[in-house]
């Protein structure tokens, strides 16, 4: 699959000189505010951040394998490795105006307690997370019976890191259930493109192959 | 008999070490009565001497100066040939023109430790109060007292901010206490397989080489000097024990197995019939020639000492509160000296207190010696922190990433 071009209005984000940047990233790139300071869980080799640092953001970075931080640091970002569940807990409360989960809500261990850290230690949380109520998922279920596998979910059920799968309606159900304000929720089709904003939330939930939601504590004017 | 051996006497004797100690082969700065170096005992040295390398040009407005700190057995001398030893400098892998520390970028300076015995003043210098050498009159000195006596030597050279402190081992416990005591004074630092403070454990290990030492009959209390004996078996012994810590299992199993030094079967004898007894003891009789016992009980203590925590109500992250110092910790997944336990601990106290902070974990069989190694990794690793903390500190980004 090639990268798709940025679709979004986002021009001076993308540096001439290095190439595209993921669909998801550009949207939650858009998300934050210049000059904001950022916390990105799970940050895979720091393309997100490298995309971060071009706008201004004082970005830094927690990441699983050892691989991706050491790549990370090697490209002088400031990442350190961790574990979304056990090492969020170790950071203040408010010590960041936004704390970025990108596409590794599924693979933690207690999502629920992962989300209420992110707006602990965040002001904003932007979560971004594969849909398993996607169409195709349903298809392969429904006609296939076979767990489903996606381009951008290709691991079989049995050597996968993701362990807790949801849908955009489960994930909204959940951020209603902890009190979470959802701010803004896009839905991305499979080539990260934006749904259309008018849709209604069953046709996210149908056609959406991911969901983008920036998120904030509920009941705080802010 | 059973054919014995034991760690010979050092070619290079004690009046040279002396002398070396009094009268290095380095830049000196002399601290006279006025300026005394208050230390952690309560003691004020006075006066005192910092002998140190520079390598590289300070730039106008002085902000490219990195401190690199040594570690227990190093010295100035990071960059050049040994003046005793007349081998290469303990780090040339990391600094030198296009090396990550680079000398065409940065200004790299070095000091020889308070309490060391290459020209800053230590129990092989000579008190000027008796005209005899210290010894054990010396008084106890801490890595603080140590850090504070580089920041007078900073001082005097006119440099307010350092562009970077960098340590591995004891220099990484300076590095750290450096951002703990002078925050204001530190742009960034790189901490290598290092520690807040020193475990239990290797509490033991330098108890185990100061005792092999104090056991020395030529140690004389000390004054060996005046006896024109040097506790080289007991000091090689503490040296052989600390190389241990330094390696890995793997490591000694990769290099030696049970490979035979220079024969097929054993000797049936307490000879160096294994490769790694050979190396061990070579390890114990070229570090004697080179260091003084004393000096080697006095850096031990300083690093046993050492727990910053223990400055700040036993909460680490109230050390660095505020800090706006940018941090890289590095550690070895076989380093079991400065386990990556310990690096991570200190990454969640920095995180706590919202500083800056990359760590990474390099996965090497080296073990706590991997940091003095030619581990590209780490190069790269430490080469993208300056890149990026030069970026950052508007230093002239002269020369293309590599």
């Amino acid at each position: 699959m090639t990268m798709q071009q940025p679709v979004l209005p986002l021009t001076g984000i993308v540096p001439p000189d290095t190439g595209h940047y993921r669909g998801d990233h550009l949207l939650v790139a858009q998300m934050v505010e210049r000059g904001s300071k950022v916390l990105d869980v799970g940050c895979g080799e720091g393309d997100l951040l490298q995309l971060l640092e071009t706008r201004g953001i004082d970005g830094r970075g927690i990441e699983l394998s050892r691989e991706g931080v050491n790549r990370c640091v090697a490209k002088g970002l400031a990442v350190v490795q961790g574990d979304a569940d056990t090492d969020l807990i170790n950071y203040p409360d408010d010590a960041f105006d936004y704390v970025i989960l990108s596409q590794t809500l599924q693979a933690t261990r207690q999502p629920r307690v992962v989300l209420e850290n992110l707006l602990r230690i965040g002001r904003r949380a932007i979560v971004s997370f594969p849909n398993f109520g996607f169409w195709k998922m349903r298809l392969q279920l429904l006609i296939g019976g076979h767990m489903p596998r996606t381009e951008n979910l290709p691991a079989t059920w049995y050597d996968t890191p993701n362990i807790h799968f949801c849908t955009i309606k489960d994930f909204v159900q959940l951020c209603g259930e902890i009190n979470v304000k959802m701010e803004r929720a896009v839905a991305l089709d499979l080539y990260g493109r934006p749904l259309r904003l008018n849709a209604p939330w069953w046709f996210w939930n149908m056609f959406g192959e991911q969901g983008v939601f920036l998120l904030s504590r509920a009941g705080k004017a802010r | 008999m059973v054919n014995v051996q034991s760690i010979p006497s050092p070619a290079i004797h004690t009046d040279e070490r002396s002398h070396e100690a009094d009268h290095p082969s380095s830049l000196l700065a002399l601290f006279g009565a006025d300026q005394p170096l208050k230390l952690d005992c309560g003691i004020d040295l006075s006066p005192f001497q910092i002998a140190y390398q520079t390598y590289g040009e300070l730039n106008a407005d002085r902000s490219n100066a990195i401190l690199v700190c040594h570690a227990l057995t190093g010295d100035q001398h990071v960059a050049n040939v040994h003046p005793m030893t007349g081998k290469p400098g303990w780090w040339e892998t990391m600094v030198g023109p296009g090396r990550p520390l680079d000398t065409d970028r940065y200004f790299i300076i070095c000091t020889n430790v308070i309490g060391g015995c290459m020209g800053s003043t230590g129990p092989a210098s000579t008190n000027s109060a008796s005209g005899k050498l210290w010894g054990l009159d010396f008084p106890i000195i801490t890595i603080p007292d140590m850090v504070r006596a580089q920041a007078m030597l900073l001082d005097r050279l006119g440099i307010d901010t350092l562009f970077c402190v960098v340590g591995g081992s004891m220099g990484g416990m300076q590095a750290l206490q450096w951002t703990a005591a002078y925050p204001k004074r530190v742009f960034s630092a790189l901490a290598v397989a290092c520690s807040t403070r020193h475990s239990a454990q290797n509490i033991a290990f330098h108890e185990l080489g100061r005792q092999a030492v104090m056991a020395d009959p030529d140690w004389h209390n000390g004054r060996y000097f005046e006896q024109g004996t040097h506790p080289h078996r007991g000091l090689g012994v503490a040296r052989m024990a600390a190389h241990i810590t330094y390696l890995s299992d793997a490591a000694l199993h990769r290099k030696f197995g049970r490979r035979m030094q220079d024969r097929d079967l054993p000797t049936f004898s307490f000879d160096a019939d294994f490769q790694v007894e050979s190396y061990l003891r070579y390890q114990g009789s070229s570090f004697v020639e080179r260091f003084d016992a004393n000096s080697y009980l006095y850096l031990t203590r300083a690093m046993d000492y050492f727990d910053i925590a223990a400055d700040h109500h036993g909460v680490l992250a109230q050390a660095f509160r505020g800090v706006q110092t940018r941090f890289c910790v590095v550690s070895f997944t076989s380093d079991w000296l400065f386990p990556t336990s310990e690096s991570r601990a200190l990454v969640h106290a920095l995180n706590a207190s919202s500083a800056r902070v990359s760590f990474a974990e390099i996965e090497t069989d080296r073990g706590h010696d991997a940091f003095l190694l030619d581990v590209p990794e780490f190069f790269d690793i430490s080469r993208a922190f300056l890149q990026s903390a030069g970026k950052a500190r508007g230093l002239k980004q002269d020369r293309p990433p590599t």
